[in-house]
């Protein structure tokens, strides 16, 4: 499968997520822009504890060495690179593929399976 | 050391068992071998009672034999051990069973004195000591009609309550010229006597029983020494305990005048291969006759036996139960027998309650205490007590009625104060087991077993553990969080100070890491409440929660719901009906909030602009339910209707909302205004409460209802609109520069040095100068209000979050409602895979959507 057009850098908000429709997936697409550096993650938006659809609305930040998001509904933190939840390391989201390219953000269904199963 | 010694215990009653708990943790390899003289293994004396009442032997079993079994325990039920050969180093039971020790542990409890009185060997003359003895209680009691205890101890009551509740006639003969001599001093007794009395327990003090004889109306007569006489049809002896030392005796043990077995500090009898622990040792001529002293023998031989170093010091005798339903506590030296000490009482004849306090001869420090009819006290006290602390200036105020602030908060207990005394738990155990994560009352009573033994410290547990978990992060570790070290109120000095305006030129000149879910909305709110930017500004955005990101409360599935402010609780008419209009259109769950104002739910992200658009539009401003700042002023109507109102609280009441709202602080605020002392709005339960008088206003401070409700405490009398006004200014800032994180104003108060009287030098007197600056800030603060929604509508950019999907219009097909009184609700998980199953997921959410919320997406 092929890299998909997702929206436009400046659609991004700051040190904060946004939530994208990719293949009838819903995506969080967070970017992390501090101390110097720039980074972009795309997890599953779903947050399988709480039962609802909000991970992108979370903060993100990081708990020693890993780059997280916590969930507004009841504050488990996911670790943004391998969507593995810190407080119930059994609960794994869907991590996916994102780039920024000619001022677009890009994803890619690196995880689908993933995706399905956990769906 | 050698490696498989043979430890044999005898007896397996609670000491016993706990004994040989503590020895299996410490040492895997020990060779056990318990002796217990009843059928079962150790079960709960303490909560014996419970048998009558429905507990059953199962729920009082201590451990069970499949337990025992895993954890390789030899064990033999029904073993009582006749002899002890010291030579050969074993023990002979009656079975002839033998046992062979390196080292022995007695743990035989004692048994119940009965009392060489002329018949008391009949049939219905019993005693209550073990679940054999409840059985037979409770046999005899169904061929009686009247019950009598003999001996109106501690355990004497709690027989009669037994007797008591098997549906006897009860009455309680005792010697002594009072009840519960041991603990109370006359007056406590009598308070007690007279309580007991009207629950329906008859009380004989005084009186000495000669003999049993058989009566003529019941099965028996007690004859007393004063020629009177009592009629009963069973007989219950609680005249105290005796040690079981009969097999240390006989076996050349040394024992004391009175019985008991003889230890030294290493719980070690004469022999130095023998130990004993619990209810059957003697240590300085004293027989310890509760749990706590017996476990913490137990401890000191399992330290023994394993190279460790502990010893027995004595043990506290403090005593808190309910006798009756009546409750007692007793600590230390009750009857004020240290030379010099001073006692304080307090009596209430109406509520009946008795309350003495004996302090050291300089009042500074706390040796005993007797409380009848109300123990609340008691936890406070003890620790008073125990911890050797430094009473207040004025000691009276720990046991008078209603004393505010006096009672010791958990919070200010030393680390190395016990909470749990049965298993020795200190509160820096309970803080240690909160750091390495445990952080519900479950997992800390199962993690450090506080409160797993007589109960006693329940309370004492939970306070101290609401009060870590509300500081966490403070009291133990100052730290907000891993990326600053330092609290909140460092941090906002550090802002002001520094001039700081951004959290990401925080985070790089005092912090470390990315920041998180904890140190962003904390330095959001500081950031606010130092230069009140507009929160959803570029750089604040990411640092909101998500109720503050877009401006409304998020539920449970995800939607939103939506307050407007409505200042005071006063509405018009067509205000009323514009909200209305909104929730029909925009199909909205509605209910009135306790702060007097409209909730309405259900709104999806995506619609959240279009219905404040129609709020603004009408007049409204937002609510701020979201927002940890001034929620709602609420007001009863006031001189202006009411016929008792002596001020117009209604208009107070939205001056100050309108003073005060978007007002960022630690934690939410809640406000209320009662037009006179009938307090309809009931403003003693609010962070500022105000309350009319002929003359002005009566303020109050740091009230909270809630988890943890507190009554606020009057602050200041009779004042007038501008002072009154000055004066919440200064304690509103004072608090917002000096608060913790999420720290209510009743909490910082009940931590803030001083307390009350403290705030009053603060605030009214300005002993620290700052007044004005407090003013000032607040001025700053009200003259740059400005309602966020409204900013928000007219910011495009800001505008742009507000939708399910950055490249879709679609809403999100996972939140879907059903109805239910003729409102929404939302589905619950079965419900929606029932619909999904029917219908496919997006036609479905989007036929839900009402057609004007639609229309004005676009
Ligand atoms: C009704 C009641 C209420 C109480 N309430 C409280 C309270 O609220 N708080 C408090 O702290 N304490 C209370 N106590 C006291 C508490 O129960 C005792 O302090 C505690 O049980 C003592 O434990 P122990 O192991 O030393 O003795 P026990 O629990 O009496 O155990 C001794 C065991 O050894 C066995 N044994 C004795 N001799 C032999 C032998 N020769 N061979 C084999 N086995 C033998 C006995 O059968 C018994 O099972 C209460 C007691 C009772 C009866
Ligand atoms: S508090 Fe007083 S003025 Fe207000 S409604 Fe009640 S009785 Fe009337």
């Amino acid at each position: 499968m092929a890299w998909t057009d997702i929206c436009a850098y400046e659609d991004l908000v700051e040190n904060s997520g946004i939530c994208a429709l990719f293949n009838g997936c819903q995506v969080a697409v967070f970017l992390l822009q501090q101390q110097g550096r720039q980074e972009l993650y795309a997890i599953g938006n779903y947050d399988p504890v709480g039962g609802a659809n909000v991970l992108s609305r979370g903060i993100v930040g990081s708990v020693g060495e890993q780059i997280v998001v916590a969930s507004p509904l009841y504050k488990q933190h996911f670790n943004l690179s391998t969507g593995q939840c810190l407080e119930q390391p059994e609960v794994v989201l869907p991590v996916y593929a994102v780039k920024l390219q000619h001022g677009r953000v890009w994803l890619h269904a690196q995880q689908q399976k993933q995706q399905a199963s956990a769906a | 050391m050698q490696q498989t010694k043979h430890i044999l215990v005898i007896g397996n009653g609670m000491v016993g068992h706990h004994f040989v708990e503590q020895l299996r943790a410490k040492d895997p390899q020990a060779n056990i071998t318990v002796l217990c003289g009843e059928a079962r293994l150790a079960y709960d004396r303490v909560h014996l009672s419970g048998y009558f009442s429905g507990t059953s032997a199962e729920q009082l079993a201590l451990t069970t034999e499949e337990a025992y079994q895993a954890a390789n325990i030899q064990y033999r039920l029904n073993c009582w051990v006749e002899q002890i050969d010291r030579d050969q180093q074993l023990v002979i039971t009656r079975q002839g069973g033998q046992f062979y020790y390196d080292k022995l542990v007695l743990a035989t409890g004692s048994y119940a004195f009965v009392p060489p009185i002329p018949g008391n060997e009949q049939p219905h003359c019993l005693v209550y000591r073990t679940l054999q003895d409840l059985d037979a209680i409770a046999q005899s009691a169904a061929q009686s009609k009247v019950g009598v205890v003999i001996g109106g101890g501690l355990l004497g009551l709690e027989a009669a309550n037994a007797l008591k509740q098997l549906g006897l006639q009860t009455h309680v003969v005792e010697f002594a010229p009072q009840l519960m001599a041991v603990q109370l001093d006359q007056a406590g007794g009598q308070m007690l006597s007279q309580k007991i009395t009207e629950l329906g327990v008859q009380v004989h003090t005084g009186k000495a029983t000669q003999a049993i004889v058989a009566g003529a109306e019941c099965r028996y007569q007690l004859q007393f020494a004063d020629g009177e006489s009592l009629e009963t049809d069973l007989v219950l002896f609680s005249a105290g305990i005796r040690p079981y030392d009969q097999l240390a005796r006989s076996c050349g043990l040394a024992v004391g005048d009175r019985g008991g077995i003889v230890v030294n500090d290493q719980c070690q009898t004469s022999d130095p291969h023998i130990y004993a622990i619990g209810e059957c040792a003697l240590w300085q001529q004293k027989i310890f006759g509760l749990v706590a002293p017996g476990y913490q023998m137990a401890r000191v031989v399992v330290s023994q036996l394993t190279a460790g170093g502990l010893s027995f010091t004595g043990a506290d005798m403090s005593t808190k139960l309910k006798l009756l339903g009546v409750e007692v506590g007793s600590i230390g030296d009750a009857h004020a027998r240290t030379p010099g000490a001073l006692s304080y009482v307090f009596t209430d004849p109406r509520a009946q309650v008795y309350k003495k306090m004996v302090v050291s001869k300089d009042g500074k420090r706390l040796l005993g205490a007797v409380l009848v009819g109300d123990t609340s006290n008691y936890d406070s006290l003890l620790q008073y007590a125990l911890n050797d602390m430094l009473l207040p200036k004025q000691p009276e105020q720990l046991i008078l009625p209603a004393a505010s602030g006096a009672a010791v908060a958990a919070l200010t207990l030393p680390n190395s104060a016990t909470i749990c005394s049965c298993h020795n738990v200190a509160k820096g155990d309970i803080v240690a087991a909160m750091d390495s994560g445990c952080c519900d009352l479950a997992s800390i009573k199962s993690c450090t077993k506080a409160s797993t033994g007589c109960g006693g410290c329940t309370a004492l547990l939970k306070s101290v553990v609401d009060d870590e978990l509300k500081s966490r992060g403070v009291e133990v570790k100052n730290h907000l969080c891993e990326h600053f070290a330092y609290s909140r109120q460092e941090l906002l000095h550090l802002v002001q100070v520094g001039g700081i305006k951004t959290f990401a030129e925080l985070l790089s000149r005092h912090g470390q890491g990315l920041g998180c879910d904890i140190c962003k909305p904390t330095v959001g709110s500081i950031l606010a409440s130092s230069w009140n930017d507009y929160v959803l500004k570029k750089p604040h955005v990411g640092l909101q929660d998500t109720n503050d990101t877009f401006l409304a409360n998020m539920q449970k599935d995800g939607s939103y719901s939506v307050v407007p402010r409505i200042a005071g609780g006063e509405i018009t008419a067509e205000k009323l009906l514009v909200i209305g209009q909104v929730a029909l259109d925009f199909n909205l769950y509605t209910k009135i909030t306790g702060g007097q104002r409209i909730d309405l739910f259900g709104a999806r992200l995506e619609q959240l602009p279009a219905i404040w658009q129609r709020l603004v539009d009408a007049g409204f401003e937002t609510g701020h339910a979201y927002g940890k700042s001034l929620r709602t002023v609420k007001s009863c109507v006031g001189s202006t209707w009411c016929r008792y109102g002596v001020q117009d609280s209604v208009t107070q009441a939205i001056a100050i909302e309108n003073r005060y709202k978007g007002l960022r602080a630690p934690h939410k605020i809640k406000m209320a205004v009662s037009g006179c002392t009938r307090e309809c709005a009931e403003a003693q339960s609010k962070d500022i409460g105000i309350i009319a008088t002929e003359n002005g206003w009566n303020l109050y401070v740091c009230g909270n209802g809630g988890m943890r409700p507190r009554h606020a405490d009057l602050f200041a009398t009779d004042l007038d609109t501008d002072t009154l006004i000055r004066y919440i200014d200064r304690i509103l800032m004072f608090y917002i520069k000096t608060a913790d994180r999420l720290q209510r104003t009743s909490v910082w108060l009940e931590k803030l040095d001083g307390g009350l009287e403290y705030l009053r030098k603060v605030i009214i007197d300005d002993q620290l100068g700052i007044a004005q600056e407090l003013e000032n800030q607040m001025a700053a603060l009200v003259n740059t209000y400005a309602c966020e929604w409204q900013a928000t509508l007219d910011d495009p950019q800001a505008l742009k979050r507000f939708r399910q999907f950055v490249n879709s219009p679609q809403p999100d097909p996972n939140i879907v409602f059903v109805e239910e009184r003729a409102q929404i609700r939302p589905a619950t998980a079965e419900e929606k895979r029932r619909w999904q199953q029917q219908i496919p997921v997006t036609q479905l959410s989007t036929s839900e959507l009402p057609a004007t919320a639609l229309a004005e997406e676009k």
